[in-house]
């Protein structure tokens, strides 16, 4: 059983959690994520360690379904039945010189980890972006860590109007960029990619396919990367953005709606 | 003395389709005495020499024709801490009851299932030494090698990356074959032994061996072979293709069956496809009709070469599961999800290294199948984790080598199980671990 000891709403539908987990806390690095089970009939889902100190992890998710509903509604003292990590690869630590992070939703919590590592021996852009401003989470702390911060909302409700996609193409033209690393919605990823792919810039995309066991015994989370089938969880879940078959992603990670509809709707009953 | 052997009653294939209940209810009392009664008692008992785990078969069998239930079970503990599972899933008609005299031959493992689900596992108590031995992995391998350190002593801590125990008893071999409550019931009988099981830790991410090393006198690594195989054939990523262990960890660790109840889901299919002739692959297929499937099997080699358990085949012909031999899958359709699989016959020619004979594919023979599901079980390898983090010699295949006494190129460190061998069978794993058990002991003895 792992304790929460902290709950924090960070934005509509959007909530921070603190859980104890020593061991996980001691190892836990930029890019790794955990497998959280809530209780004895719950699923297991995958979500990025987005902090640690030494005795907790924090967690950020958005309430997208059954799960996260039910996860969101436990609180400060709270258990949930299962933590394992840290899982998949962390992320390369060193000198690419200008890095641009885009971000879109709830993987602006994902990056945070990252961007804070890189910082220091790196020049950090970070574009970051939601639909709207009340959907927007952790902008001070991205900007507290980046050498620069572009937001964007759909609506123009906070910073830039427009996609993060749209930013980005504007910062090519402007800047020398090195690396890119690209984390949020599977097609926003798609389609910075396309925009990188062709000014031939390296990118990574850390992708969010269905896991079950997050530890390489299953093959749920597979897709095609260079044209070889590769296991995101334990191959990944960072891989070269260019390489990804990502149409291919995109439809095996609509394979459950159906099922995920249902799931709400027994519950509401 | 002679009786008629004792045969137990069996859940009706038209019912069991729609559960996951138990196929064999096992024997009542009466029964497993009148079956124990058949036993002649032989002064030099084959049938041990048969048994990987080297049961007192002649004494547990005599106790049970004499009532004495507890006693039957303490003969068994003396040598396999797991009855309950061996019982049931031991391949018997090929180890014990193979080399039983008696005509037909005494029904060992139904026996053995029988003490093992009805007389009361009490834990002895057990001197202990100060030694501490960690165990990675809690599937049959870890279990007996940690029940028999325990036996003996040691301090035992396993660790499990899952979040529950069992290894592939828990997440591959499903309720109707193995109820879940029996691989719990074991486990806590190796609890009581006092063996300390620490679930959710993925050894080579949250702990290396390396640091294990610096805690424990010795470590025996026995994480198994769970890295599905896939066909490496167009469309294998399509929408509804599952590999076997997937589909079977959702439906039997996760209880996807039982959705939305339990919240994991698995899709139901009209028409499923397996692709594989073992255990595992009528296991999915099992699993498929129970979920409301029409399901078949494609082979590429004929029925005599299948290596799945002639009893499950039996079974699965009896739910009315179709095989379809010597076929081997060239594509899978669809544009999101699967439509069908294409095949082409194969034809079976000469014998290769292992003495099985090599199929190959007849030309012009191509034929479709048409399906929403596709599970391919085809085999696992041993899951690189591990070897990833600790320069521990590793096989071509990624398997962790280790001598005949289980040593791997790290000194105080064992590993043996599916890890060693690729994937075998629970017995074998449970032989390996009670064997590595004797040899941690007695080179930790020597020093």
């Amino acid at each position: 059983m792992y304790k929460i000891r902290e709950k924090k709403v960070l934005a509509e539908k959007t909530v921070m959690m603190k859980i104890i987990a020593p061991d996980i806390a001691k190892k836990a690095k930029p890019g790794n994520f955990v497998m959280l089970r809530i209780d004895e009939k719950g699923e297991r889902i995958p979500l990025t360690i987005a902090d640690h100190d030494l005795k907790t992890i924090t967690i950020i998710f958005l309430v997208v379904g059954r799960t996260t509903e039910d996860l969101s509604k436990l609180d400060e003292g709270d258990y949930v039945l299962d933590v394992a990590g840290p899982l998949g690869n962390p992320i390369e630590i060193k000198n690419y010189g200008t890095v641009v992070f885009v971000a879109g939703g709830l993987g602006i919590a994902a990056i945070y980890p990252q961007l804070k590592s890189l910082k220091g021996s790196n020049k950090i852009i970070s574009i970051i972006g939601a639909k709207t401003k009340e959907l927007l989470f952790l902008v001070d702390e991205i900007k507290e860590n980046s050498d620069e911060t572009i937001i964007c909302t759909d609506d123009g409700s906070y910073g830039k109007k427009g996609f993060v996609t749209d930013a980005l193409k504007e910062l090519i033209e402007q800047e020398q960029i090195n690396h890119i690393i690209t984390i949020g919605p599977t097609i926003m990823m798609k389609a910075v990619s396309d925009i990188t792919k062709d000014k031939n810039i390296k990118t990574t995309a850390s992708i969010n396919s269905i896991m079950v066991d997050g530890i390489g015994m299953c093959g749920s989370c597979r897709v095609h990367v260079n044209n070889k089938i590769r296991f995101a969880c334990v191959d990944g879940p960072e891989f070269n953005a260019h390489q990804i078959d990502w149409d291919e992603l995109i439809k095996r990670n609509s394979k459950y709606k159906e099922e995920e509809h249902e799931c709400m709707y027994s519950k509401d009953k | 003395m002679e009786s008629e052997e004792q045969k137990p009653e069996e859940q009706k294939p038209e019912e069991r389709i729609h559960n996951f209940n138990e196929v064999c209810f096992g024997y009542t009392k009466e029964q497993a005495i009148k079956e124990a009664k058949r036993c002649l008692q032989c002064q030099l008992p084959l049938c041990e020499k048969g048994c990987p785990a080297g049961i007192s078969i002649k004494k547990f069998i005599k106790h049970i024709a004499d009532e004495e239930f507890d006693l039957a079970l303490k003969t068994i503990l003396e040598k396999n801490s797991l009855p309950g599972i061996c019982g049931r899933v031991c391949p018997a008609e090929e180890q014990c009851k193979k080399s039983c005299i008696s005509r037909p031959a005494i029904n060992i493992a139904l026996l053995e299932r029988f003490a093992a689900d009805n007389a009361e596992k009490i834990a002895k108590n057990i001197k202990k030494t100060c030694k501490k031995i960690a165990v990675i992995g809690s599937g049959p391998a870890g279990l007996a090698c940690s029940s028999d350190l325990a036996l003996m002593g040691y301090e035992v801590v396993v660790y499990e990356a899952l979040h529950k125990p069992g290894g592939v008893l828990t997440y591959g071999i499903p309720e109707f074959r193995l109820t879940k409550k029996i691989v719990m019931d074991e486990v806590n009988y190796i609890k009581k032994l006092g063996v300390n099981i620490k679930l959710n830790s993925v050894i080579g991410k949250l702990f290396g061996i390396d640091e294990l090393l610096k805690k424990y006198d010795a470590v025996f690594i026995a994480t198994g072979a769970g890295l599905p195989y896939f066909l490496g054939i167009e469309g294998e990523n399509l929408n509804n293709v599952y590999s076997a262990n997937e589909f079977l960890t959702r439906n039997n660790l996760m209880k996807a069956y039982k959705f939305p109840e339990y919240i994991t889901p698995v899709k139901k299919s009209k028409k499923t496809v397996v692709i594989g002739g073992g255990n595992v692959a009528v296991d999915a297929a099992r699993v498929a009709k129970r979920l409301g499937s029409d399901v078949t099997i494609i082979y590429r080699r004929s029925r005599k070469e299948m290596p799945g358990r002639d009893k499950e085949i039996k079974h699965a012909e009896e739910e009315g599961i179709e095989f379809r031999f010597l076929a081997n899958p060239i594509k899978i359709t669809g544009k999101h999800d699967v439509n069908g699989i294409e095949c082409i016959s194969m034809k079976l020619t000469k014998l290769d290294d292992s003495g099985r004979k090599i199929p190959m594919p007849v030309q012009g023979s191509e034929f479709k199948i048409a399906c929403n599901q596709v599970i391919v079980a085809i085999g696992q390898g041993p899951n690189p984790l591990i070897g990833k983090t600790i320069n521990l010699n590793t096989g071509k295949k990624g398997n962790i080598i280790a001598d005949n006494n289980y040593q791997t190129s790290i000194k105080n460190v064992f590993a043996g199980g599916d890890i060693t061998s690729g994937s075998a069978t629970v017995i074998k794993a449970i032989s390996d671990g009670k064997k590595a058990a004797k040899i941690i002991d007695e080179k930790l003895k020597r020093g």
